[in-house]
């Protein structure tokens, strides 16, 4: 009892304190850590970093990012792994534009019925490896080339946006990407950007299910030990395919943010952030010691990765010298998980 | 009405082997019921048909006089049997909290509420734990458990099941002594509860420390049933074995020469402890024990295969301790391991770069190698060791097991090794290539090597080694001049005999 009071007292046990473990300290409090000093770090260095904007700024460009990083951290639990999030918010992203600026169908069915293609692609996803069985990370692969390859098709390559001329002289596209819509992704709310919203909600809904419904400790278990848990009267299959259909609802939510952020819908869009959202869950294992995929450690990893990102490019680091300290991050996180593991 | 559980008439036949023939087996109310016999006897093969695991099996269950159809393990659950098997980690959620796998039954079939009540679950998890005497934080993960900590949870969650006949197979094979009292403190606790309790264990002491009854099985046959108050250790003992068996172990006539290698408080920190022995030059020294003495982990600790905590060999009183197993084999040692298939051969490449592979360098210039050379030399050594084989071209895969270990042996003959270590070399080989192999080794031993043969077969042991140490709980318990030895005598010390108190 008295170990647990000085627990919440200062976040760790006498106990614990008594046989320190620098190994241990890392590997719960690690991933925080590094977040803090880089904000520090930043934040003395760099004049406007700590202000008011330039945080706005970096909360709505991890946004998206954490969307796409919340479908990879679902298909996770259930020890898959979902590769094809950044085509799928890709894909999302043009059906939601061709809705509204080429077919004119209104805001609401535009943002419905790509969010029904990613559940869809996720389900497919979860067929070809449930009943055909070819591995996770093999099958979202090739889903993610099916999927850019059908967008260039029926875009032509190129993007959809407000007045752009139609092909065969068709004149220009007749509808508009409305208010409404360009409210998701470039709206504000009290000063704070629209997309922190989204993104917020949906790490509060996903954080519940994951760890106070049933449901949620299902995928965990199935993920956890397939054999466990089918003995235990868990139909691992059907959570299988919740997990990738899930999966591919956030990536499309994702992609239909971005298409109202950008005020097009571009088929490569999504594609950059698939490394970063897979960073992000992967640094989330790391976060607290979890373990495990878990979503509040997804978040952090995209904090992470978000003000790394934007004070990187604020003390003008050539873009490709970022992808190296992400990598490095990332390795740092994984080493850290994996080592422990081992241990 | 009674409750007894009985096994009746099983039997039960894997391709090409009868693992059970018209076995009996029966727990009384609230008794620990030891079940006992050598490896391969049969004890598993069993409790997994009554835990629902081996199906095809033909013969009846019953409790009481309710005949029972058991078909898959939930069956078996919903009569209140629960398998707790030795290999935990399979029926474990790794990376969910104690709290969770002890209650998985009730989150999985029973919480009607989607809302998970972690009030609930933690409470009543934390009530089992305490029940058992147990102080373990039921929030943390099971990954960061030790192996009896795991065994506990699932102990814990065969309470939660309401268990009423609970099998333990080999519970304490894993388990330090302090941790051992622990679990017996445990299975007494349960059985004042009135769960029958079905005990497995190749440990004599530990069965008559907390058994009421046993029963004997040999070769997939049943001894019979015995009260323990009637029995002495060597009674078991006798039983298990059956009548001595004859000496037909092939053994050549070596000269025996000096120590030749120096085995010095060898230590990995976790399965073997504190090992100290020697092997003369031309002798053959076999590491005798039970399954999970720590023999495996010793021979991988000697060729550098895992990390070292303290200790040094010697060769002929120079250091050549090994930091990894390329080392090892700079320092003259070979290693042929008891997993054959996954450590010792490449099952999918041919016979000739199996042969040739540790002593390829040899046949090289400039690092190309001689390809005729190679050939011939493959060619010599399926001579030597007797391959059966239409070619040396042919791939490992698909020779049966005793020529495959064959092959794991083959490779070192051409080496310069002075130390060779067998760990279980025979296991699933068949009767004539297992001869082959003991003149192998004999044929090594005439040319000077130190050979170390670790053997849960006593047989084995007794027939070809010229001395042998006796390992229990990662120690060695005791040396034997093979000559003045009985089967009798190295099981009693595998168990966990004392001297002096025969």
């Amino acid at each position: 009892m008295k170990n647990k009071i000085d627990k919440l007292k200062y976040g760790f046990s006498k106990e614990g304190l008594q046989n320190f473990d620098i190994f241990d300290f890392l590997y719960k409090y690690g991933t925080l850590l590094v977040t803090l000093i880089a904000i520090v770090f930043f934040s003395m260095k760099l004049e406007f970093f700590f202000n008011i904007l330039n945080i706005m700024n970096i909360l709505r460009s991890i946004a998206i990012v954490s969307l796409m990083a919340i479908g990879i951290t679902i298909s996770l639990t259930v020890d898959g792994f979902d590769l094809s999030v950044g085509a799928v918010a890709g894909f999302a992203a043009v059906i939601a534009a061709k809705f509204m600026v080429v077919w004119e169908f209104g805001t609401v069915p535009s943002i419905i019925v790509p969010l029904a293609a990613g559940v869809l692609i996720g389900g497919i996803n979860a067929f070809l490896i449930v009943k055909i069985k070819i591995k996770d990370m093999l099958t979202t692969l090739s889903m993610m080339f099916i999927i850019t390859g059908v967008l260039i098709t029926f875009t032509g390559g190129s993007s959809i946006y407000n007045y752009m001329p139609l092909p065969n002289n068709g004149g220009i596209a007749p509808g508009l990407m409305n208010d409404a819509f360009l409210f998701l992704g470039q709206g504000k709310l009290f000063g704070v950007p629209f997309p922190v919203f989204i993104m917020m909600f949906a790490v509060i809904v996903v954080h519940i299910f994951l760890t106070r419904t049933k449901y949620g400790r299902y995928l965990y278990m199935t993920g956890g030990n397939k054999e466990a848990a089918m003995l235990s009267g868990i139909p691992v299959n059907k959570y299988k395919v919740l997990a990738y259909m899930l999966s591919g609802f956030f990536a499309a939510l994702a992609g239909v943010v971005l298409a109202s952020r950008l005020g097009s819908g571009e088929v490569n869009a999504g594609g950059p952030y698939l490394m970063d959202s897979v960073a992000a869950a992967y640094i989330g294992f790391s976060v607290l010691g979890a373990g495990k995929p878990n979503v509040f450690g997804t978040i952090v990893g995209s904090i992470l990765m978000g003000v790394l990102l934007n004070g990187l490019i604020m003390m003008d680091f050539p873009y490709y010298s970022q992808d190296i300290i992400k990598g490095l991050v990332l390795v740092l996180a994984l080493g850290l998980t994996h080592y422990k593991k081992r241990g | 009405m009674s409750s007894k559980l009985v096994m009746k008439n099983i039997s039960m036949e894997f391709p090409g082997v009868k693992a059970l023939k018209n076995v009996d087996f029966s727990v009384n109310d609230g008794e620990v019921h030891a079940l006992i016999g050598a490896n391969g006897a049969g004890k598993s093969t069993l409790m997994k048909i009554l835990g629902g695991v081996n199906k095809g099996f033909t013969g009846e269950i019953f409790i009481g006089d309710k005949k029972l159809e058991i078909c898959n393990p939930h069956d078996a659950k919903k009569e209140g049997i629960v398998v707790v098997y030795q290999e935990v980690d399979t029926a474990l959620i790794s990376n969910l909290s104690v709290a969770e796998n002890i209650m998985l039954d009730y989150i999985v079939n029973d919480q009607k509420n989607v809302f998970m009540d972690w009030k609930k679950i933690r409470k009543e998890a934390k009530e089992i734990i305490v029940k058992l005497g147990l102080d373990i934080d039921v929030t943390r993960l099971i990954s960061s458990l030790t192996l009896s900590e795991k065994q506990m949870v699932l102990i814990g969650r065969a309470v939660f099941q309401k268990a009423k006949y609970l099998v333990l197979d080999e519970p304490t094979a894993p388990l330090s002594i302090e941790e051992t009292n622990r679990l017996f403190k445990i299975i007494n606790t349960l059985k004042e509860s009135g769960v029958s309790i079905a005990f497995i264990s190749h440990r004599l002491n530990e069965i008559f420390a907390i058994c009421d009854r046993i029963t004997i099985l040999r070769d997939g046959e049943l001894v019979g049933e015995y009260d323990l108050k009637d029995l002495t250790m060597s009674d078991v003992v006798e039983k298990m074995l059956g009548r001595k068996l004859e000496n037909t172990l092939p053994k050549l006539d070596v000269e025996i020469g000096d120590v030749q290698v120096e085995v010095e408080n060898f230590s990995d920190g976790k399965l073997v402890h504190d090992v100290n022995f020697n092997v003369r030059k031309g002798e053959i020294v076999g590491l005798s024990g039970l399954v999970g003495a720590g023999k495996t982990e010793l021979c991988r600790l000697l060729f550098g295969a895992d990390k070292l905590h303290s200790g040094r060999i010697l060769l002929n009183g120079k250091d050549v301790t090994p930091s990894n197993s390329a080392q090892a084999v700079k320092n003259k040692m070979a290693l042929v391991p008891e997993e054959r298939r996954k450590d010792g051969i490449l099952v999918n490449e041919n016979i000739e770069t199996n042969l040739t592979l540790t002593t390829l360098e040899k046949y090289c210039k400039v690092s190309f190698m001689n390809t005729k050379e190679i050939k011939q030399k493959a060619k010599d050594l399926i001579d030597i060791v007797g391959i059966k084989t239409p070619s040396e071209m042919q791939k490992v895969a698909n020779l049966s097991g005793g020529n495959q270990q064959k092959v794991s042996i083959g490779k070192w003959i051409l080496s310069d090794a002075d130390i060779f270590i067998f760990d279980e070399p025979t296991k699933g080989v068949d009767v004539g290539s297992k001869s082959d192999i003991y003149l192998l080794i004999g044929e090594l031993a005439k040319r000077g090597k130190s050979i170390i043969y670790a053997s849960c077969e006593f047989s084995e042991i007794l027939g070809i080694t010229d001395r042998t140490y006796v390992m229990y709980d990662g120690m060695i318990s005791k040396e034997l001049e093979t000559k003045n030895t009985t089967e009798e005598e190295l099981l009693y010390y595998s168990t966990g005999g004392v001297e002096n108190e025969k």
